[in-house]
This record gives C-alpha cells, sequence and structure tokens, in this order.
C-alpha cells in the first residue's frame, strides 16, 4: 500500500501506453535498420527559418509572449488561412498559438469534456486522441474507416456510432497513418449529421500542405461549420519544423478564450524562437515547402508502386508522407510482421494497430526517406514476401 | 512542368537514378524515360554527367583559380571568338562571359600553381584581344554545385514515431 506507484491516478494508469513505443525500443536495439517508421520529414527546417531564430537571439527576444502568440504571427496565421482556405479568423480573438497541434487537441479535450462525453474518432489515426479524450475524462468511441473508402470518414459509419452523449468529432485528414484525405464533397456529405447532432469538430490539419491531388478542404470552410470547428494546425509537417513544437489552433472566440484560459495556467506561451521562425516560415516558406512537397509527391509514387510490385495490396494515399499497406497476404497479423522483418531484413515500418484496432493487418510505411534507402526497403521487403506467402 | 523538364530536374540533383525509379516517380513507362534521355543527349541537352568530389579527402593536390580576363570584342562576333578559343585549352574548366568590371571569368585547374601561373603568363595573356587577367586562387572549397563539403548528412531522427 505504501507502494510509490499506488499514488498514480487510476485514470491513467487504464491508458496503455502507445503501441508505436514498444516497437521503438525493439528497432533501437537493431542494428543497421533502414526506418520506414518515423512521423517526421526527412529534411531539416530551411536554413532560412534558422536563420530568422538566430537573429531573433541575437536582438534578444527571449522574452515571454502573449498567452494567445506574438500578435504578428497570429496575423501570419490568418492571412495563410484566408489564402489556402478561404477561412476568415480574427487575430485578436479567435487564433491561439500553442506548443504543437499537440497541445491544441489536449486543451481542446480539457475545455470541451464533461465526464464520460463521448468523443468520436475516426480509425486508424495518430496515437494520441483517443488517450486525449480519456484524460480529459471524456469516452473515446472508435469509428471505423476502411481501405475500401480509401479510409474516409463516410456518414454512414458515422451516424452508427453517434449516442446522446457524442460531444465531439476529430477529423484527420490528410491522415496518417493511411494518407487518406477528404475532398470538399466527401466533407459536406457530414455536415448535416454533424450539425444535427450539435457535435464539435477537432479538425487537425497538420498534414494539409501535404495534399498531392487537388487542393486541401477544410471542414471550417463550409456553411454553418466555423463555429463548430475547432482547426488545428502547425509548421512541423510542411516546414519541417517538428522540433520546434509551434501550432495553433482557430475557432469561436468563446471556445478560444477558454483554451487560452487553460494554456495560460499551464503552458504560459509557446517558446518565443519557435514563434520567430514560424513567423519567418509564413512569410517567405513557400518555395522551399514546395520543394519539399513535390520531393515526397515523387517518393510516394516511387514507393507506391514498388509495395504493389512485391505484392502488397495498397490503396493510393493522397496525402501526408505514409503509405498503409494490407499484409493480410502474408498470413501474418501486423505486429508479427513489423517484428519479423525488422528481424529477417533489418527493415522498420509500423503496426497498424498502433492506430486503432482496425489498423491490424496493415503496416505503416513512412516514404520521408531517401530513394536509395526506399529502394532498399522495397528489394528486401520483397524477399520477406517471397519467404513469408505473398500472393 | 512537362516530361523532358521533369526527367532534367530530377538527373539535375541525382544523376545516378535508374530510368525504373524515374518511371516509377513520374508515373509513365520505363522505355519512354530511356527515349527521353536519349532524345535529350543526341540533342546535346544532356552534355554528359560528371561526379562530385572531395578531392582533399583523399589528399589529392591540385590547383584551381578564376581567372577574371578583360578582351576586346570583336567586329561581328563580339567575345564569342576570343571565347571559344580560350574554351579549347584543356586545362580550362569553364568559361562565362559576365557583366561588371570584366568580361570573362575563366576556370582553370592545374597540378601546381606554378602550371596555373604559366598558362596565365602564355596561353591566356598572349591572346591577342586579351588586355589584362587577374587570378584568384581557390583556398578552400565549402560548397560546389550544391554539395557542402564536410557536411555530416547523419539521420538524426528518432528511429520509429507516431
Amino acid at each position: 500500500m505504501n507502494s510509490i506507484g499506488n499514488k498514480i491516478s487510476p485514470l491513467v494508469k487504464s491508458i496503455p501506453p502507445s503501441g508505436i513505443r514498444k516497437f521503438f525500443d525493439l528497432v533501437a536495439q537493431t542494428e543497421g535498420v533502414i526506418s520506414l517508421g518515423v512521423g517526421e520529414p526527412d529534411y531539416v527546417t530551411p536554413w532560412h527559418i534558422r536563420e530568422e531564430c538566430f537573429y531573433s537571439l541575437e536582438r534578444g527576444y527571449t522574452m515571454y509572449t502573449s498567452n494567445a502568440g506574438l500578435p504578428e504571427l497570429r496575423e501570419e496565421i490568418a492571412i495563410y488561412l484566408k489564402s489556402k482556405l478561404g477561412v476568415e479568423y480574427s487575430p485578436a480573438n479567435e487564433i491561439l498559438v500553442t506548443v504543437g497541434v499537440s497541445e491544441a487537441l489536449d486543451l481542446a479535450m480539457r475545455v470541451l469534456l464533461e465526464p464520460d462525453d463521448e468523443v468520436l474518432v475516426p480509425e486508424p489515426c495518430f496515437v494520441s486522441y483517443a488517450p486525449g479524450a480519456v484524460l480529459a475524462y471524456g469516452k473515446a468511441v472508435s469509428v471505423p474507416t476502411y481501405a475500401s473508402d480509401e479510409y474516409r470518414l463516410t456518414a454512414e459509419n458515422l451516424e452508427k456510432c453517434i449516442t446522446p452523449r457524442s460531444k465531439v468529432l476529430v477529423l484527420a485528414y490528410p491522415n496518417n497513418p493511411t494518407g487518406g484525405i477528404m475532398s470538399r464533397e466527401d466533407l459536406e456529405a457530414l455536415t448535416s449529421l454533424i450539425i444535427k447532432h450539435d457535435l464539435i469538430v477537432i479538425s487537425d490539419e497538420i498534414y494539409s500542405e501535404l495534399t498531392y491531388q487537388g487542393e486541401h478542404a477544410s471542414i471550417a470552410s463550409l456553411p454553418g461549420m466555423k463555429d463548430r470547428t475547432l482547426l488545428m494546425n502547425g509548421f512541423s509537417k510542411a516546414y519541417a519544423m517538428t522540433g520546434w513544437r509551434i501550432g495553433y489552433v482557430c475557432g469561436h472566440p468563446e471556445i478560444i478564450a477558454a483554451m487560452t484560459k487553460v494554456h495560460q495556467y499551464t503552458i504560459m506561451c509557446a517558446p518565443i524562437m519557435g514563434q520567430k521562425a514560424a513567423i519567418e516560415a509564413l512569410r517567405h516558406g513557400e518555395t522551399e515547402m514546395r520543394r519539399m512537397v513535390d520531393d515526397y509527391n515523387n517518393r510516394r509514387k516511387l514507393i507506391l508502386s514498388g509495395l504493389r510490385s512485391i505484392g502488397l495490396d495498397c490503396f493510393e494515399p493522397r496525402g501526408a508522407f505514409y503509405c498503409f499497406p494490407s499484409i493480410t497476404s502474408s498470413g501474418l497479423n501486423s505486429e508479427e510482421f513489423c517484428e519479423k522483418l525488422l528481424l529477417e531484413e533489418q527493415v522498420a515500418v509500423v503496426p497498424g494497430n498502433a492506430f486503432g484496432s482496425n489498423g491490424n493487418g496493415h503496416i505503416r510505411c513512412c516514404y520521408a526517406a531517401s530513394v536509395t534507402n526506399l529502394e532498399k526497403a522495397i528489394e528486401r521487403m520483397g524477399n520477406f514476401l517471397q519467404r513469408h506467402g505473398a500472393k | 512542368m512537362n516530361l523532358e523538364n521533369r526527367i532534367l530536374k530530377l538527373i539535375t540533383a541525382d544523376a545516378k537514378l535508374s530510368n525504373k525509379t524515374i518511371a516509377s516517380m513520374l508515373e509513365v513507362d520505363e522505355a519512354i524515360v530511356e527515349a527521353t534521355i536519349k532524345k535529350l543527349e543526341a540533342d546535346n541537352v544532356i552534355l554528359g554527367y560528371k561526379t562530385v568530389i572531395d578531392w582533399e579527402k583523399i589528399g589529392a593536390d591540385g590547383v584551381t583559380a578564376m581567372i577574371d580576363v578583360k578582351v576586346s570584342p570583336e567586329r561581328e562576333v563580339g567575345f564569342n571568338r576570343v571565347a571559344e578559343r580560350i574554351c579549347r585549352f584543356p586545362e580550362v574548366r569553364s568559361v562565362s562571359l559576365m557583366s561588371g568590371t570584366y568580361d570573362l571569368s575563366v576556370v582553370v585547374t592545374g597540378e601546381t600553381m606554378k602550371d596555373i601561373s604559366w598558362f596565365v603568363s602564355h596561353r591566356l595573356s598572349t591572346l591577342e584581344q586579351v588586355q589584362s587577367t587577374t587570378t584568384h586562387f581557390i583556398l578552400k572549397r565549402y560548397k560546389h554545385d550544391d554539395f557542402v563539403f564536410e557536411d555530416p548528412q547523419e539521420d538524426k531522427r528518432l528511429v520509429v514515431s507516431p
């Protein structure tokens, strides 16, 4: 009874550690691994952005910023969102700069949820949504999405999961881990249901710039949706700024004010160095960003044709930097496949079930890797499948 | 961007990309990539393929100089004739017509500084159109043809992340 472990809240104890963590330890112990298991760009932040950060430090920008973030940054975010999505947010009270989208997610759950409120989480998805809901005393309800729908959320599948306690819907497109996207029409098909059931949408659009077919569409831009959407984005993926931890959330002034209150007491403000760098990214980062996106697109096509050529069934991912092929032809489940592939061929990919139970039977392959490594990885996976019963 | 430009963009960054890789990236047949590259070679759009080497790493000596050359242009042909003459010397790596205070920028390599000064005094300065030369020896290279020398390119990312 005196064990320190007993002091830990049962709620926290109830949350399983991320499935990725376990696999990370295994990969870290293996030598000569080609990793397609990362979740970030293979570029470092463009030099002009790093340079602007040095310059701001030289000039002594080392202090707190206002809770909501530097006014210039919020203004640039407003300009960016208006030009990209056609949605207008007031820098004064509708935008909050956060420590990555991760903080914005946490704030949103804490601000919106009462005990046992339900958060609808389309899966497979990024690992934080369900634990975030539970940590805010809510309940995560998994909404399955399927390869046959290219992992779009359909109104039919959503409706099946809605209950009187449903309060929040998470939309995360372009999607990690599947690479699925939702077009404007796909999103329009959901809005009447969202409005009918009075849901708030948390729209995690961190991969928005990494859209390879058509333009990224935000649900916030659809009629009647702006006030009930919390649009979240950041700099990690588009500008290769993962370690800077700068994100933002935009939405109705009352929700943003409530989020700012929690943010003020827990974080105070996002680091000023990152905010200065983010301003530079928005003002002058488009060219470098387009170059990186074009390069991901080349590699996307390369890995997709490679995976298909070794007999893996894979729908065409149109966003982010992941492929999510089915590995059922191997007769192995996701975890067995990934462990054996790592031990036998030294290629690291992430088991699909780490992103929700209906990710089982799939693996996530990140193509933010060099062409040489992608080709080597495909060759090794081909050898592996020869031994493990590919079609 | 048309296919020729898309192919050129890829092989400018990496000449060793195989036709198969290029074909996958651009979603066209390998045979089309092969034919397009052959045509670009035949049309002298692609002049050749070279390797960027850090010779210092293997202890190879050698000297490179950039020479600013002032020349008198000639009637009808301007700077072209003298530029073409300078191009023909095998020790000349590149020749460009410049705006500004001099006319031609000539890059020359040799085994020793003496080789280069001999080239300048005996070959270059003696051309009748050449009025003057200023020779700058390269002391150290930091970046060349997009490659930064001494730039550790290791992947610093976590091997697996969400």
